[in-house]
């Protein structure tokens, strides 16, 4: 019996295993298969939630073997109560996504719900590894599945853009692994040991001129992955292409990989020039928060609509994390959790339509509520969760984030909450303009409502969508000592702790750099 | 005893739980039984809890329960906490009585509607949001009922979706509302960060300590809940969704855009009395902005000719009273104005829906005439708001908008050029409502002749509300009997009840305002208020008079006054332009804007360097493949080259 973070990981792994050697003419074995797997690995993340202790300290579930012991490379599990959450993000979201492929992918079925099952393996992965050499192994492994399903199983452009996507995120990645190995040997320097081990990475002090390269090397690699503007224009094309599930994986999982390393690794590794290089991304956060909107607001395509959203969403998190304090990075780290939620849902949802009608084009629909009634309930509440109703998921964390934001600096809090309008506009209008008014199209008039089995792929969204938006409680009690010991690296920095109560109103997180600029003279 | 609290909002959102969830399952006749039981059981409960209430010493009346822990993070704490005080026990009545009698009304008024059922659960909906948000202990729940009755406004709004006009007016409701929102949510972290609380009690009594000397912070807190306020509640210059609104059904602009939903930017005003007081400089802006809000959209109410647009811009105008009342300080003139105004205005609402329905869903007044014998409960209970609204002694909009008058003259923070705007609204007000009832109930009948073969009294379940709703419009208006006419134990009931929860506030402005507020204490003069009373009824009855001779019978003058007058006739029939103004100078940019962002940087930038980069690799690959050339000599001859120039920068240049 493996350790519960070695199942997680690799269960699904070992279904794609089966699934491969399964005959290619069983569709519905392989299938089920692929269901059961992911089933199984959700139940075994919901073990994990329930054995995590909220109030333990440091990593949990710790596992590392020794497993190329000259290089220093070890096969170290463990998480904190960020990565916990994700991976039952994750887990969840697998379920959903093989399920709503089961009718509309029809060729190529054995290599696609293989690709399915590797590309969690891969997420779950890189939410578990402490060391960095496995982080990157796991962090390549996810870009290979997603390049096939959006390149073999995507729309009428899809080699353009699964090319698109691997090249962004390549261009990231390699100069990543350039990172990477001048930490592994500054490491040495120091103190004369070969090690990958994260954790003990972020231990060492390095030059600031090093850490600056360093953060940017990395900080390109994750950015892609958000997107942060104005990295962004692969997404669109992406999502667009992509199959459903593969927009319900990218945009629920994936670009969380980018926020989730800034703060596994960036954070920890580079406190100096996280502070530093923090007004800069939070410059770029609200540009995001706020391009994406307008653009979003202007698309034709429904789900290059989403897609924009997306930006402005992850807009939003990155603000959080980098206003570093204890309101914003919480929040951050729950509106990764409600944004995979929410626009999983608005993908699942925009997918049933295109199912049905083979289209996305806005002005193509129109009154589907009148033929759609449970389409139109179902949409209406992802729509409201994404726009951060009150008691809907999307409202605690947006909250949160921009009582964070508003601390750290008045006017970026007040420009991000214009997003808070602007997420109104471009998604009531097309709402509207889908759901409402009459049916003009005649193409739209004999639509089926929704099936039993797109029922039950939406429900448990709804049902996390409510749950998180009365009680989020639980969350943030496993949220919260993972980002107050991420923001004692930061603070332990500067000149004594930061209490976040008597802080006043408007310390600025410019002041941040003038106090590092000046530390650094001083070294000088 | 106060655990029952959390039940007040929570009835209504189980009526909701059955109607949305049994959607079509629910027998048709039980749908709006179910939802109106359950505001029936909410407004026992907080008739309950009024009496509890009233029971206590005045001051200690408050009835807080707390349920949990909503977000917890760090130093900040927001629970679901509700706190039932003499002014928000007021609101509950308001909300869950009025509530009660709309909802039966709709029993009637939509008994042929296909949807009833999705009616109905929205109805409970909005009335658990109201609920809410009147109920809350702290700004953050207050803010959760904010959006919700805003959530509910737009889908009741758009309750017809097949009509475009409505689903516009629905979606156009909820980004005004939103924009206000904003200005909410940035008050709400100044306030946050400065006391350390969101909890309404907790801030009234830190607040006067933990923003010390920076007022400017205050200003600015409360100015941006005042934006907030503009929107919940269409004032000047975010009022122009309501009058859209009305493309929702009628007993829903009864309830929503007239009696309650509409009032929430006066009740938080009124709730939050400590942090405005605190500020003059918001105050004068919220009575400035109230004043000519009263005014203006009273002038629009005058030319237009959909009976429920005339209401809508009445309530705009009427709101804009109750914010001039809170704007010179008397914000309990300001909650009276509130009640009395849900009295008569949901009466007028419901009356024009008993006029439309029996009209056959016609609402141009033009088309209409002599109704009075065929609606008779109809016609006298609508007279009677209109004398109510037209502030007629004796009714309850006389006491009402009297005090308001009366303290924006008399008040420190008053003005008597608040009290002549007032004044004259209060003229306009009374001519353009009997010009409705003229246009509407006397005069010839201007219906086709199919029409009028249908035209029919409403029954029972629609006119027993219309009375009883009349009945509060003559009588709601003695718990607030003017000075002078308090005799003996007849004082002003209402300011009484809620001096508790308004003491802190005055206390801090006679601080501010000490000599001024002594010697209107000590010169309350009976004649000066006599007088000024005696003006603004002269006014209005003046105003009367003048729509009876124009619309009672022959329109021949108003088409001369009209010819006469074109370029103003012109100007108020269109609204002064202002949704216009709107689209081309915010709505119609962004949206241009937007498709620049969209085309120009994201495809042609953007995309753009990037892919000049993927072709300048491509190019760079094209002509450094040469070099590879496979031949021996020029590979020596560069490795030669390269020698050299390694040999020649170690000999001379280190």
């Amino acid at each position: 019996m493996p350790d519960l973070l070695t199942l997680v990981t690799f269960l699904p792994l070992l279904g794609a295993v089966i699934v491969a050697l399964l005959p290619s003419a069983q569709h519905g074995l392989i299938k089920t298969v692929s269901l059961a797997t992911a089933l199984l690995t959700t139940i075994v993340s919901f073990i994990l939630y329930a054995q995590f202790d909220p109030l333990g300290n440091g990593m949990q579930f710790v596992v590392n073997i020794p497993w190329v012991e000259s290089m220093g490379i070890n096969y170290h599990l463990g998480i904190d109560g960020i990565s916990l959450l994700l991976i039952v993000l994750t887990t969840i979201l697998t379920p959903i996504a093989i399920l709503s492929s089961w009718h509309s992918i029809t060729t190529g079925i054995k290599g696609y719900f293989a690709s399915m099952l590797l590309l969690t393996t891969g997420m779950i992965g890189v939410f578990c590894a402490l060391d960095l050499f496995l982080f990157y192994i796991f962090w390549e492994v996810m870009l290979i599945p997603m390049y096939f399903i959006i390149g073999i199983w995507g729309g009428q452009r899809r080699v353009y853009a699964a090319i698109k996507f691997v090249l962004f995120t390549m261009f990231g990645s390699l100069l990543m692994l350039v990172a990477v190995i001048y930490v592994y040997f500054a490491y040495q320097a120091q103190t004369g040991d070969f090690t990958f081990n994260i954790l003990r990475l972020s231990e060492i002090d390095l030059p600031l001129t090093a850490q600056y390269w360093l953060f940017g090397a990395f900080a390109l690699a994750f950015a892609v992955k958000v997107p942060l503007w104005p990295l962004h224009t692969w997404l669109p094309d992406a999502h667009v292409q992509a199959p459903t599930a593969g927009s319900v994986i990218l945009a629920g999982v994936l670009l969380k990989m980018g926020t989730y390393g800034f703060i596994r690794l960036c954070m920890p590794m580079f406190p100096e020039a996280t502070l530093a290089f923090a007004p800069w991304i939070i410059g770029l956060s609200v540009i995001a928060i706020i391009y994406g909107a307008l653009v979003s607001m202007v698309q034709k395509d429904i789900k290059s609509l989403v897609a924009f959203s997306s930006v402005s969403h992850m807009g939003f998190v990155m603000l959080g994390l980098f206003v570093m304090n204890e309101q914003g990075m919480s929040g951050a780290v729950l509106q990764m959790i409600n944004h995979g939620i929410s626009t999983g849902a608005l993908f699942l949802l925009v997918g049933m339509i295109y199912d049905r009608r083979h289209t996305r084009e806005i002005a193509e629909f129109g009154g589907l509520a009148s033929v759609m009634p449970v389409f139109a309930t179902f949409f209406m509440i992802a729509t409201l969760s994404s726009i951060g109703l009150p008691f809907t998921n999307g409202f605690v964390g947006e909250f949160t984030i921009l009582l964070g934001a508003y601390k750290a600096n008045v006017t970026v809090g007040v420009l991000a909450t214009t997003g808070v309008i602007l997420a109104a506009c471009y998604m009531l209008w097309m709402f509207q303009r889908v759901v409402w008014g009459k049916v003009t199209n005649p193409a739209n008039a004999k639509l089926t409502d929704l099936g039993l089995r797109e029922r039950i792929i939406l429900i448990p969204l709804v049902v996390l969508i409510f749950w998180i938006g009365i009680y989020p409680k639980p969350l943030f009690d496993r949220i919260e000592p993972a980002v107050q010991a991420n923001l004692l690296v930061l603070t332990e920095r500067l000149d004594g702790p930061v209490n976040a109560h008597q802080t006043p109103a408007s310390v600025d997180s410019l002041e941040f750099v003038t106090q590092v600029d000046e530390a650094t003279k001083d070294d000088n | 005893m106060s655990d029952f609290l959390y039940l007040i909002p929570l009835l209504p959102l189980i009526g909701f739980a059955i109607n949305a969830l049994l959607l079509g399952r629910v027998p048709r006749g039980l749908t709006g039984i179910i939802a109106s039981a359950t505001v029936l059981g909410s407004f026992l409960l907080s008739l309950v809890g009024f009496i509890e209430l009233a029971g206590l010493p005045v001051d200690q009346r408050q009835l807080t329960q707390t349920l949990f822990t909503w977000i917890p993070l760090g130093d900040f704490d927001a629970t679901i906490g509700f706190l039932l005080d003499p002014l928000s026990a007021i609101m509950v009545l308001v909300v869950t009585g009025v509530g009660f009698l709309i909802h039966v009304y709709s029993i009637g008024y939509m008994s042929h509607d296909p949807g009833i059922g999705r009616y109905f659960a929205y109805l409970n909906l909005f009335t658990f949001s109201m609920l809410t948000l009147v109920l809350a202990d702290n700004f953050l729940l207050m803010f959760v009922g904010w959006e919700g009755v805003g959530l509910c406004s737009y889908l009741l709004i758009g309750f017809w979706f097949q009509k475009k006009s409505a689903a516009d007016a629905g979606k156009k409701a909820f980004i005004v509302n939103r924009i206000g929102d904003f200005g909410f949510l940035l008050g709400m972290f100044i306030i946050f960060w400065q006391v350390g609380s969101l909890n309404f009690l907790e801030v009234n009594e830190l607040a006067p300590i933990a923003f010390g000397g920076s007022i400017g912070l205050v200003t600015a807190a409360t100015l941006l809940l005042f934006v907030g306020a503009t929107g919940k509640s269409a004032q000047i210059p975010l009022y122009t969704w309501l009058p859209d609104a009305m493309e929702g059904p009628t007993p829903v602009s009864a309830l929503i855009h007239a009696a309650t939903m509409v009032t929430a930017g006066v009740y938080m005003i009124a709730r939050t009395n400590v942090l405005f007081m605190m500020s003059p400089d918001t105050l004068l802006v919220v009575a400035i902005v109230g004043a000519a809000t009263a005014f203006f959209a009273a002038t629009i109410g005058l030319a237009q000719n959909d009976i429920k647009r005339v209401l809508a811009y009445s309530t705009v105008s009427q709101l804009g009273y109750m914010f001039l009342a809170c704007g010179v300080a008397a914000f309990t003139a300001g909650i009276f104005h509130l009640m009395t105004h849900a009295f008569f205005k949901a009466l007028l609402f419901l009356g024009a829906g008993s006029v439309i329905h029996a009209m056959s869903e016609e609402q141009d007044m033009r088309n209409m005439g002599g109704l009075k014998k065929y609606l008779p409960i109809t016609y006298i209970t609508m007279l009677i708001a209109t004398l109510a609204i037209a502030g007629i002694p004796g009714l309850s909009g006389f006491f009402s908008k009297d005090e308001i008058l009366f303290y924006s003259f008399t008040n420190p923070q008053g003005h008597w050029l608040f009290w002549l705007v007032g004044a004259i609204t209060a003229g306009i007000t009374a001519f353009y409502m009997f010009r409705l009832i003229y246009l509407t109930f006397h005069g010839r009948e201007r219906m086709d002749e199919k029409t009028k073969s249908h035209l029919h009294e409403s029954p029972r379940v629609m006119t027993v509300p219309l009375v009883i709703l009349a009945v509060l419009s003559i009588v709601g208006g003695y718990v607030g009997l003017p000075y002078v006419f308090q005799i003996g134990s007849f004082t002003n009931l209402i300011a009484d009840w809620l001096k508790p929860v308004m003491a802190p506030g005055q206390a801090l402005a006679a601080e501010a305002f000490a000599p001024t507020v002594l010697a209107a204490e000590g010169g309350h003069s009976t004649a000066l208020e006599l007088t000024l009373m005696a003006a603004s009824v002269g006014l209005a009855v003046i105003a009367i008079l003048a729509a009876r001779a124009l619309y009672k019978s022959d329109h021949a003058a108003v088409t001369r006054l009209k010819e006469r007058f074109a370029g103003v006739h012109k100007l108020l029939e269109n609204k002064y332009w202002v949704d216009e103004f709107y689209g081309a100078t915010i709505v119609r940019p962004i949206v241009a804007g937007s498709v620049f962002l969209w085309k120009i940087v994201d495809v042609v930038i953007i995309d753009g360097l990037i892919n000049g980069m993927a072709a300048l690799t491509a190019g760079a690959a094209d002509t450094l493949k040469f070099t590879q050339s496979g031949r021996v000599r020029t590979y020596a001859t560069g490795f030669v080259i390269g020698a050299v120039l390694v040999i020649a920068y170690f000999v001379y240049l280190r």
